[in-house]
């Protein structure tokens, strides 16, 4: 394992690859395909942190868990709230700030405060040819040049090694309130979701959890300040008399704990079966799980399905008529040659293919994971 | 501002080029005729002017497609416009160009309350977007202050923001999908009506692209539920530091207002004396607006209440209803008209870091003094982004110049201090040879690299966002 100490050691190593590079954070996802590994976690550490500003900068090694406890001093947090994906893929590693931002890796408050994309101000990265490069910068409004901070967010490694990312963060709630419906079926959900993001009432998370036996839990967030989240949330319920509440959680530790269960995709940890997440419009939710047999966990108010599956299933083929795009994360027994990102259609392709080109003519940053 | 000299060999081909068009066009939607081409000579950035070789208006994104295959095929620029705002001179023609406007594009295509999206063709105007959901109950967010001219295609090319963006972002954070079409003609479809399009974010960097990589013709926007109500307070200060240690303090303390407004001397006068707001003659002026119900928005104000006592401000107005939040807001939505009324003004748009704000403004005062020209600042607080105004007089000679030349100086400080040269305008030609200051030579070249790969022949929009200096081998005729 080739594991820098710094950036230009970074640069260096990227340099004189001589192969494939498999690079990775905290190792927490897992690495497929072949080659050297490339350790990003031995930059570590945050440089920058002003709280009346809501930024900082940290190298890309830094560990999720240090910036959140780091925030938390300030009562603030990382709103697109990335995954801890270690219990759903079976793995150790700590997962990293740089991590979370290549996956572009977006939690239940995407629908309301946006994806991990949208709070990255800024990169520093070494691309393919071993070259320092940076752009974006610290503040939260910068349109100088092209924004080649949105495509290394999501990028999974292939454009360039990102070595330090600025970040927007933002002030956590003073309260959080979440409304629990029992076993809807998956109309009432959708329509309960309707209700809730169509509303004035700035919801922060809308998803459903399920449970044992075809059991499960719709829920609706509202975050803020305690006099303001309780109006809402009594709103808010009177506005949907067809379909009245089973469970109104005010405690921060229950409410955390559904939350965190849904970021995390808690329902498919130690259970056999293959995972895939699909990005669909949110009224399309209905017809995948009409369409796919298995179970379902959903966030971003249908928009976002976690789908535990038979192996054998080809989701993406079921889904053919639907539209979005489906990732496999966690592959089943004999899904090795399936692609984990959802091919694109050819001109979309050629464009990102283009791209990696320019990035890395050698081909060496995680070759094939991205297509 | 230096722009290339125009290639003969293209401006040749004039005639040939406008009988092609004619095959794919219908005969009004291409302009040639010297005096019609004159209304596309600028843009907002009226200093500089040049009428282009041509203008077209498509009505739909085949044509769009054909027009490109044409120009592509016989090597000829093309500079696509929205409706013409931009106040960096990024839809400034060149004499060999073919002006691509969208202007004719303007319907509404699809609008889908149950996924919160609307789908338009992007001539349609920003405010328009908003018309169309409104009596639906939604909007869409990002609120440029040209709102009523500007289109969504500059919105896009500009990822252009507004003063509520401190809340609901800037445009590329309400970009869910576009067609485009590409230089050579092709098509292409990215995003779309769910949350994250797929593979590598190719809508991130198109937005914001200032029209370098490729035509979009339509969009689909992100459309918000309106909030149930929303209302300003007016807070005064007599110092530029305590003012911004105030702006840090709200934010730090939870509320996430929907805008923070900051204002300084000099743009309060002028404000006043036009627009008689009534506001207080102090240093500094913040509006901080909040959202919600009455119940929501009296405790929250109240919060920033308690928050600006502890900095003694010299003057403290609570809108109590929508008159009394109208006159708060008056002032500041006068100010760019106020300046007008006064002088010519060049107005920048720099970001800094919200902690700099006070060694900001007093460097600006120091260079105000240097230069001889005065300036006055307004700006989004709550993310940084500056809009000094520089006041001159474009009929004295070489006013210009020493504006220009003063602008540079307080773009480099927004540089210095970490920010950057534009937050909001984008580069254009205005700030095209600062980038520089803000990017290595291998920066620069990394985004060229992604021209490359959209527009192999450097013929979309090509003498804007870099120096020429940079470009001049990939611009060179084929
Ligand atoms: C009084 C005033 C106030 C303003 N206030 C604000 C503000 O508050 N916030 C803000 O962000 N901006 C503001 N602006 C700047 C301007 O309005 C924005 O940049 C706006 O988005 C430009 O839109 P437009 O349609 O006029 O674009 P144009 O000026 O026509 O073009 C702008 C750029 O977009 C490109 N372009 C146009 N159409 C397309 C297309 N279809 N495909 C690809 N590229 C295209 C052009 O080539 C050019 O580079 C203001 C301008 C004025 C005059």
């Amino acid at each position: 394992m080739i594991t820098p100490k710094d950036e230009s050691e970074l640069a260096t190593a990227v340099a004189e690859a001589q192969g494939p590079l498999r690079i990775s954070g905290g190792d927490s996802r897992g690495l497929t395909g072949t080659g050297a590994q490339l350790s990003v976690a031995g930059l570590s550490g945050v440089s920058l942190y002003e709280p009346g500003a809501l930024t900082m900068v940290a190298a890309a090694g830094t560990p999720v868990a240090e910036i959140t406890a780091m925030l938390e001093t300030e009562r603030q947090q990382l709103a697109f709230e990335p995954a801890d994906l270690r219990g759903l893929l079976g793995r150790g590693g700590a997962p990293t700030i740089g991590g979370a931002f290549a996956t572009n890796s977006s939690g239940p408050r995407r629908v309301q405060a946006g994806a991990a994309r949208d709070f990255l101000l800024g990169v520093r990265f070494v691309d393919g040819r071993g070259e320092i490069l940076k752009n974006g910068g610290r503040v939260m409004k910068n349109v100088t040049g092209y924004d080649l901070v949105k495509l290394m967010a999501g990028a999974h490694g292939t454009l360039g090694v990102m070595s330090e990312v600025s970040f927007k963060v933002l002030p956590r709630a003073e309260f959080t309130g979440t409304l629990v419906w029992n076993d809807l079926d998956w109309a009432e959900s959708l329509s309960v979701f309707q209700g809730a993001m169509n509303s004035p009432f700035d919801v922060t998370g809308a998803a459903r959890l399920p449970g044992a036996n075809g059991t499960s839990k719709t829920l609706v967030r509202l975050e803020g300040f305690e006099t303001s989240v309780l109006y809402r949330l009594g709103q808010l319920q009177s506005r949907m008399p067809a379909t009245p509440v089973d469970k109104l959680v005010t405690d921060a530790g229950e409410s955390d704990a559904l939350w965190k269960a849904v970021r995390d995709v808690a329902p498919f940890h130690d259970k056999a079966g293959a995972v895939w997440r699909s990005s669909v419009k949110p009224s399309d939710m209905l017809r995948v799980v009409d369409q796919v047999s298995g179970e379902h966990l959903l966030d971003w108010a249908g928009g976002l399905i976690w789908s535990m599956v038979d192996p054998a299933v080809d989701l993406r083929a079921a889904l053919a008529s639907v539209g979005g795009h489906s990732t496999l994360v966690r592959p089943g027994a004999g899904q090795d040659d399936v692609p984990r990102f959802e091919p694109q259609p050819a001109p979309l392709a050629a464009l990102a293919a283009g791209l990696r080109a320019q990035f890395d003519p050698r081909g060496i940053l995680n070759p094939g994971l991205m297509g | 501002m230096e722009m290339p000299q125009p290639d003969q060999q293209v401006i040749a081909k004039k005639a040939s080029l406008i009988a092609a068009l004619h095959e794919v066009l219908p005969q009004d939607a291409v302009i040639s005729d010297p005096m019609e081409t004159r209304a596309y000579e600028c843009d907002a950035l009226t200093a500089y002017r040049c009428p282009p070789m041509l203008a077209v208006l498509p009505s739909s994104t085949e044509e769009v497609s054909d027009v490109l295959r044409i120009c592509h095929a016989q090597g000829v620029p093309v500079v696509p416009r929205g409706a013409g705002t931009s106040l960096a001179g990024g839809a400034l023609p060149t004499a060999d160009c073919v002006i691509l406007g969208v202007a004719r594009m303007n319907d509404v295509l699809e609008t889908d309350y149950d996924n919160r999206i609307i789908r338009v063709q992007t001539g349609r105007t920003n405010l328009s977007v908003t018309g169309a959901v409104e009596d639906e109950g939604f909007f869409y967010a990002p609120d440029p202050s040209s709102q009523l001219a500007c289109a969504i295609a500059g919105n896009i090319a500009m990822n252009s923001g507004g003063a509520h963006c401190l809340k609901y972002g800037v445009t590329t954070n309400n970009l869910l999908g576009v067609t485009m079409v590409m230089m050579d003609g092709r098509v292409v479809e990215i995003g779309g009506a769910h949350l994250d399009s797929g593979g590598l974010d190719l809508l991130g960097v198109i937005c914001g692209s200032e029209g370098q990589l490729g035509v979009v013709t339509e969009a689909t926007l992100r459309i918000l539920h309106k909030p149930e109500g929303a209302r300003p307070v007016l807070i005064g200060f007599d110092s530029n530091e305590v003012a911004g240690a105030c702006v840090s303090d709200i934010i730090k303390s939870g509320i996430l207002p929907v805008a923070i407004e900051f204002m300084d001397r000099p743009c309060i006068r002028a404000c006043e004396a036009f627009a008689k707001a009534g506001y207080p003659d102090c240093e500094a002026l913040l509006i901080v607006e909040v959202e919600g119900s009455a119940a929501e928005i009296d405790d929250q104000l109240s919060r920033i209440i308690a928050i600006a006592k502890a900095h003694n401000p010299v003057e403290l107005r609570e809108a109590r209803d929508a008159d009394q939040a109208g006159r708060i807001w008056l002032g500041r939505k006068s100010a760019f008209g106020a300046m007008g009324q006064i002088n010519d003004y060049m107005c920048l748009d720099g970001t800094i870091p919200v902690s700099t704000l006070p060694e900001v403004l007093r460097r600006i005062g120091d260079l105000s003094k240097e230069y001889g020209l005065e300036v006055a600042n307004v700006f989004h607080a709550g993310d940084g982004n500056m809009h000094p105004l520089i006041l001159f007089n474009a009929n004295q000679e070489g006013q210009l110049e020493t504006c220009e030349a003063l602008g540079a100086e307080i773009l480099k400080l927004c540089v210095e201090v970490g920010g950057c040269l534009t937050g909001e305008h984008g580069v254009g030609i205005e700030k095209r040879d600062l980038m520089l200051h803000q990017y290595s030579a291998q920066d620069l070249e990394a985004q060229l690299r992604v021209k490359d790969v959209f527009d192999p022949k450097w013929l979309l929009n090509p003498a804007k966002v870099f120096p020429l200096s940079v470009t001049a081998a990939r611009r060179q005729p084929f």
